[in-house]
């Protein structure tokens, strides 16, 4: 019962703020040490790939950045959802505070794939599937952001984004599988949770400190953002 | 019920006679973007034949997202919009009426024009009934979300620009299904999975979007 208080105490956004400033400082420490772990595994631990040579360490950021990408927007739409759905003003807040981070983690991810494929595939650019879907995720996460941006009253800029939020979450799987029909030279996931890893371990070691630095990174940079805003609101 | 939606569908086709070039200028659009293509990528025939059906479908996507900020500005303006909202008959089927009168107006001239610039590009007549087929289905999907977009954008500065922002991307699977189904058929495969497809697109849309088109004005008018 006490816990159930506690979270709607830190629902409202004057609570919230010491504390999210605490949990962020928290958070870029440890993305920090996480960050500084996983690329000394990755650059220094890891062995060279037979196939690739060294030009696949870059998957050590690649990867991490495209799981971010995806997750960020599905949660971004569920912090724009609640805060349709019970006017929460710190819900908003919080849908717009990931969305230049998710719009960030999908750029990181096409450009770092830009710099793998040169390499492997011969070209920077290629027309596939996955390519393609993450190009268009990063037009969604603009999207989000412009309309909000277009819009001065807050309250309808918050409802307006959430509504394009969650139509674009429904969309997310269309476009996703319309896309792979229509073209795949990507490789398979290399992860997956259902058959063992086809990689070494001290490789999946350091993509997994990544992914965690990444996730810490991506809930501080949001944290510090939601502060801002919400200094900039109340 | 039925017959508001019936009136709204009458009144939208009424305006729209009243000024016909509304309606023109989106399919002269329609077929000069159509005809800059050979312009800037040359005319050899075999590479026309082979950009055809992605040409006519990007051009029919631009077109019929030009025509969306019509959709419900005037009535916005007049305050009819308001009166909309107000009354007894349900919003969402307000809104199908008027996405219906717009694509009547806007998506279904780009239908029948089509096989016209598809003989431009010197594409078999048998592709012409795919084309359209897939013109048919795939239109109305584009006026069903792209008229969530035009509502979430209504009175907005830079609308225009911000509208094309929001929709394009939601776009996306109906050009690749719409042209892919012209390019199978070109290729001497059956179309018809991916008109299935496009159907299936369809009947989503068409029972989701108006829900979503009645959310999106409710908030852009508050």
């Amino acid at each position: 019962m006490s816990a159930a208080i506690r979270w709607f105490w830190f629902a409202s956004p004057q609570t919230f703020f010491p504390l999210a400033g605490r949990i962020a400082l928290a958070c870029w420490a440890g993305a920090a040490v996480l960050a500084a772990a996983g690329l000394y595994v990755g650059f220094f631990v890891a062995p060279t790939d037979a196939q690739q040579g060294e030009a696949y360490r870059i998957i050590f950021i690649h990867v991490p950045a495209a799981w971010m990408s995806m997750f960020l927007y599905v949660v971004m739409a569920f912090w724009a959802a609640l805060g349709l759905a019970f006017n929460t003003r710190l819900s908003s807040m919080m849908a717009s505070a990931i969305a230049p981070t998710g719009a960030w983690m999908t750029f990181l991810a096409l450009w770092t794939g830009a710099l793998w494929g040169r390499p492997t595939w011969g070209a920077y650019w290629v027309w596939d599937a996955r390519l393609t879907s993450e190009l268009i995720l990063l037009f969604l996460y603009l999207g989000f952001m412009a309309l909000q941006a277009a819009i001065d009253d807050p309250r309808r800029a918050n409802r307006a984004g959430a509504l394009l939020a969650i139509v674009g979450v429904v969309n997310v799987p269309i476009i996703y599988f319309s896309v792979q029909w229509w073209n795949t030279l990507h490789q398979g996931a290399s992860v997956s949770l259902t058959r063992a890893p086809s990689m070494a371990s001290t490789m999946l070691a350091g993509m997994l400190l990544m992914a965690l630095a990444l996730w810490l990174y991506s809930i501080a940079a949001s944290l510090t953002r939601v502060r801002c805003i919400i200094r900039e609101r109340e | 019920m039925i017959e508001a939606a019936r009136a709204i569908v009458r009144r939208d086709l009424l305006l729209a006679l009243r000024r016909p070039s509304d309606v023109g200028t989106a399919l002269l659009f329609f077929v000069i973007v159509a005809s800059l293509f050979p312009l800037g990528i040359g005319a050899e025939p075999n590479l026309l034949r082979a950009v055809a059906p992605g040409v006519i479908w990007v051009a029919a996507l631009l077109a019929s997202m030009l025509c969306l900020s019509r959709l419900f500005a005037a009535d916005h303006a007049d305050g009819t919009l308001e009166q909309m909202l107000l009354g007894a008959a349900p919003l969402g089927m307000i809104v199908a009426a008027k996405v219906l009168a717009h694509w009547l107006v806007a998506g279904l001239p780009l239908v029948a024009i089509a096989p016209l610039i598809a003989l431009q590009y010197d594409l078999p007549p048998a592709l012409y009934g795919t084309l359209a087929l897939s013109l048919l289905l795939g239109t109305p999907v584009l006026s069903l979300v792209g008229a969530i977009g035009a509502a979430l954008t209504l009175g907005l500065r830079g609308g225009g620009v911000l509208l094309a922002l929001l929709v394009l991307p939601l776009y996306v699977p109906v050009l690749i299904f719409g042209a892919g189904s012209v390019d199978m058929a070109s290729a001497g495969l059956s179309p018809l999975g991916q008109l299935q497809l496009l159907g299936a697109l369809l009947v989503v849309a068409a029972a989701f979007a108006p829900w979503a088109i009645a959310a999106a004005l409710r908030i852009s008018t508050e």
